[in-house]
C-alpha cells in the first residue's frame, strides 16, 4: 500500500447563506486508499464531495491534487475540468442519463478519451468508425466486468434501483479516475443487495488500482471494507482514523455511535 | 461494418428513389407550380425543423428564434446574388449566410448556455426581433419593403439535395460521441458534467449547428420564392417550424420529416378552404397534441438497421 498523496483539502469552508454546512475541514486521502466518510444525516458530507468535484465553489481553502505532472489546485475549476484531471462520482440520488441505454451512459464518460473530431464524425470517414468500435468494445468490457452486459441496450431508467446504482458507478470507472467518490452507494439497498456492493467495491479497489471515498451512514458496511474514516458532524470533522480507532473514539461513540 | 455498410446503401437508395420518383412526376406534368412550391417549403421546413430539434430535443435547450438565423441566410443570398447571379455567387452567399448565423449564435449562445435553465429562449427570441428590426431599417436589405426578384437560383432539385445533405449530416452528428455529449447534457446537465463533459461547449455546438442550418434554409427560400421581406422571419415564422419539431416528436429525426409533409400537405389542401384553414388547421393540432402529446413519433427513428437485424433474427428462428 502506497502512501504517496493524491488529493489535500486544507481548511474547507462553505456557507450557505448563515447556514455552515462545512466549517474548516482539512482532509487527505492517499493512492490505493479505501475511505469511509460517515457523519449523521445534514453533517456535510454530501456538501463536501460536491466541493471536492467542483460542483459547489468553495467559501474558503484549498485543494490540491496530486498528478503525474505535479500538484494541481482545484479551486475554481468546474466539474469537468476536474473530471478531467482524474476524479469522479456518484450521486446519493442517481442522476443517470436515464432515457439513453446503459451502453450509452458508460460510453458517454469515455467521450474526452476520444478525439476523432467533428468533420471525421459528420462525414463518417473511417476514422469515425474506429472510434465508435473502440468505444463500443471499451464500454461493452467494463459492462461485462460488472454483470451488464444482458441490459446493455436498455434504457437505463428501466433497470431495478440497485443496477441503477452499480450503473452509475460503471459510468463513473469510464471516465478512467484515479479518484472515486461513491455517496451512499448502498441507499436503499436490503442486506443481501449491500454484501454484493461491498465485494463490488472491494474488486473495484483491487482492480482498478483506484483511491475510493465512500459516504455511507450504515456503519456496518464502512467497518468491514475501508482502510481509514473521517466522521463529520455539523459540518465539522469529528474524528479520524482506523474503524478500530473510531470505534473507540469517545466522541464519536457520544455523538454517532450512542445512538444506535 | 457491413451492417453500416448495408443501412448506408439503403439510405442512398431511399434518397435517389424520392429523388426519381418526383423527377417523373414533373417529366409527366403531374406537378404545377402550386405543388412543386409544396414540396420545397416541405424541403425548407425539414431542414430548418431538423436543425431545431437539434437543439431543442436532442440538446434539450429551448431556442424561440430559428427564423432569426434563417433570416441572416435569406438576405445574405438576396443581396449578394444581385451582383453575383450565378450557382457560385448563390453557393457563396449560402456559405457567408451560414458564417454569420454562426457568429450570431456564438454570441447569443455564450452568455446564456453557460447557464442552466431556459435561458435561451428569451435570449434567441430577443435577437431573432433584434435581426427582424436590422433588416427592417437597414438600406442594404431595403427596409420593410424588402427584397424581390431575387435570382432564381434554387430549383427543386437543390432543395431536394440540400435537405438530403443536412439531415446526414446532422444524423451522423447525433450518432456521433458528440451527439452523445449533447444528449448527456439534456438528461442530467450536473451529471454530464461530473462525467468530464463540457456542457456549455457542447450545448453550444448543437446551437451554432441548428443556427448554421437554418442560414441554409434561408438562403434557399431567397433563391427560390426569390421575394423576401422582414415579416416573413418574425416570431410567427420561428412558431411555424417549433410546431414541425414538437407535432413530429422532439428528438425524432423521422418524426420531423412526418410532420413537414403531413403539414405541408394539411396545409396546401386547406388552401381552397379560405378562413376555414387556420380553424381547420388549429384544430388538426390540437386532436394531435390531445391525443399524441409526445408528438406522432414520440423520440422513435426509423432504422434500416434494426430492420436488418430483425429480418436476420426472424429469418434464424425460422429455420
Ligand atoms: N445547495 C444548498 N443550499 C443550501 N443549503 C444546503 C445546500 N446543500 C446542502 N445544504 C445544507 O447543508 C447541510 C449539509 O447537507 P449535506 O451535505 O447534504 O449533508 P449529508 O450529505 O451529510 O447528509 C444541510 O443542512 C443541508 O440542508
Ligand atoms: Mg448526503
Amino acid at each position: 500500500m502506497s502512501n504517496s498523496p493524491l488529493l489535500e483539502a486544507q481548511a474547507l469552508v462553505k456557507n450557505f447563506g448563515g447556514l455552515t454546512a462545512v466549517a474548516n475541514v482539512s482532509v487527505h486521502f492517499d493512492q490505493n486508499e479505501l475511505i469511509g466518510l460517515i457523519g449523521p444525516n445534514g453533517a456535510g458530507k454530501t456538501t463536501l464531495f460536491n466541493l471536492l468535484t467542483g460542483e459547489t465553489p468553495v467559501s474558503s481553502g484549498t485543494i490540491s491534487f496530486y498528478t503525474d505532472h505535479g500538484v494541481q489546485p482545484l479551486n475554481g475549476k468546474q466539474p469537468a475540468q476536474i473530471a478531467k484531471i482524474g476524479i469522479s462520482r456518484t450521486f446519493q440520488n442517481i442522476r443517470l442519463f436515464k432515457e439513453l441505454s446503459v451502453l450509452d451512459n458508460v460510453r458517454i464518460a469515455m467521450t474526452n478519451h476520444y478525439h476523432e473530431g467533428f468533420l471525421t464524425s459528420i462525414l463518417r470517414l473511417p476514422k469515425y468508425y474506429q472510434t465508435e468500435a473502440a468505444m463500443t468494445k471499451a464500454a461493452q468490457e467494463l459492462l461485462a466486468i460488472f454483470d451488464l452486459t444482458a441490459v446493455a441496450d436498455l434504457p437505463a431508467k428501466s433497470l431495478p434501483y440497485g443496477i441503477q446504482r452499480r450503473l452509475e458507478i460503471v459510468r463513473a470507472l469510464a471516465t478512467k479516475p484515479k479518484l472515486l467518490f461513491l455517496d451512499e452507494p448502498a441507499a436503499g439497498m436490503n442486506p443481501e443487495e449491500t454484501a454484493d456492493l461491498t465485494r463490488l467495491i472491494r474488486k473495484i479497489q483491487r482492480e482498478f488500482h483506484i483511491t475510493i471515498v465512500l459516504i455511507e451512514h450504515d456503519m456496518s458496511l464502512v467497518m468491514n471494507v475501508v482502510e481509514r474514516l473521517y466522521v463529520l458532524e455539523h459540518g465539522a470533522l469529528l474524528a479520524t482514523g482506523t474503524p478500530q480507532e473510531i470505534q473507540k473514539n469517545p466522541a464519536v461513540i457520544k455523538a454517532y455511535l450512542g445512538g444506535e | 461494418m457491413k451492417a453500416n455498410l448495408k443501412s448506408n446503401l439503403a439510405w442512398l437508395g431511399v434518397m435517389v428513389l424520392g429523388f426519381v420518383v418526383i423527377d417523373a412526376c414533373e417529366f409527366a406534368g403531374l406537378i404545377n407550380t402550386f405543388i412543386e412550391n409544396m414540396l420545397v417549403t416541405i424541403g425548407i421546413n425539414v431542414i430548418l425543423a431538423v436543425g431545431l430539434n437539434l437543439i431543442i430535443g436532442f440538446a434539450g435547450q429551448f431556442s424561440l428564434g430559428h427564423a432569426g438565423f434563417m433570416a441572416i441566410g435569406a438576405y445574405a443570398t438576396g443581396i449578394m446574388t444581385q451582383t453575383m447571379a450565378t450557382p457560385a455567387g448563390f453557393y457563396l452567399s449560402m456559405v457567408v449566410g451560414m458564417v454569420i448565423a454562426v457568429i450570431a449564435a456564438v454570441i447569443v449562445g455564450i452568455p446564456t448556455l453557460r447557464l442552466r435553465g431556459d435561458y435561451l429562449a428569451i435570449a434567441t427570441m430577443g435577437a431573432a426581433e433584434i435581426i427582424r428590426i436590422l433588416i427592417n431599417n437597414l438600406k442594404i436589405t431595403n427596409g420593410a419593403a424588402g427584397l424581390f426578384n431575387i435570382p432564381a437560383l434554387a430549383s427543386w432539385v437543390t432543395v431536394y439535395v440540400l435537405m438530403c445533405l443536412t439531415t446526414i449530416v446532422t444524423v451522423n452528428f447525433i450518432h456521433s460521441r458528440g451527439g452523445r455529449a449533447v444528449m448527456a447534457v439534456r438528461e442530467d446537465e450536473i451529471a454530464a458534467g461530473a462525467m468530464g463533459i463540457n456542457t456549455t461547449r457542447w450545448k453550444l455546438a448543437a446551437f451554432i449547428f441548428g443556427a448554421a442550418t437554418a442560414a441554409i434554409g434561408g438562403s434557399l427560400h431567397a433563391a427560390y420564392i426569390q421575394t423576401i421581406a422582414p415579416g416573413d422571419f418574425n416570431i410567427m415564422a420561428s412558431i411555424a417550424i417549433l410546431i414541425i419539431v414538437v407535432l413530429g416528436g422532439v428528438g425524432s429525426v423521422t418524426g420531423t420529416f412526418v410532420a413537414a409533409l403531413v403539414l405541408g400537405a394539411l396545409d396546401t389542401i386547406l388552401q381552397n378552404f379560405g378562413t376555414v384553414r387556420m380553424i381547420i388547421y388549429s384544430l388538426a393540432l390540437i386532436l394531435i397534441m390531445i391525443f399524441k402529446p409526445a408528438g406522432l413519433l414520440g423520440s422513435w427513428e426509423f432504422s434500416f438497421k434494426r430492420l436488418f437485424n430483425r429480418k436476420v433474427k426472424g429469418v434464424a428462428e425460422h429455420e
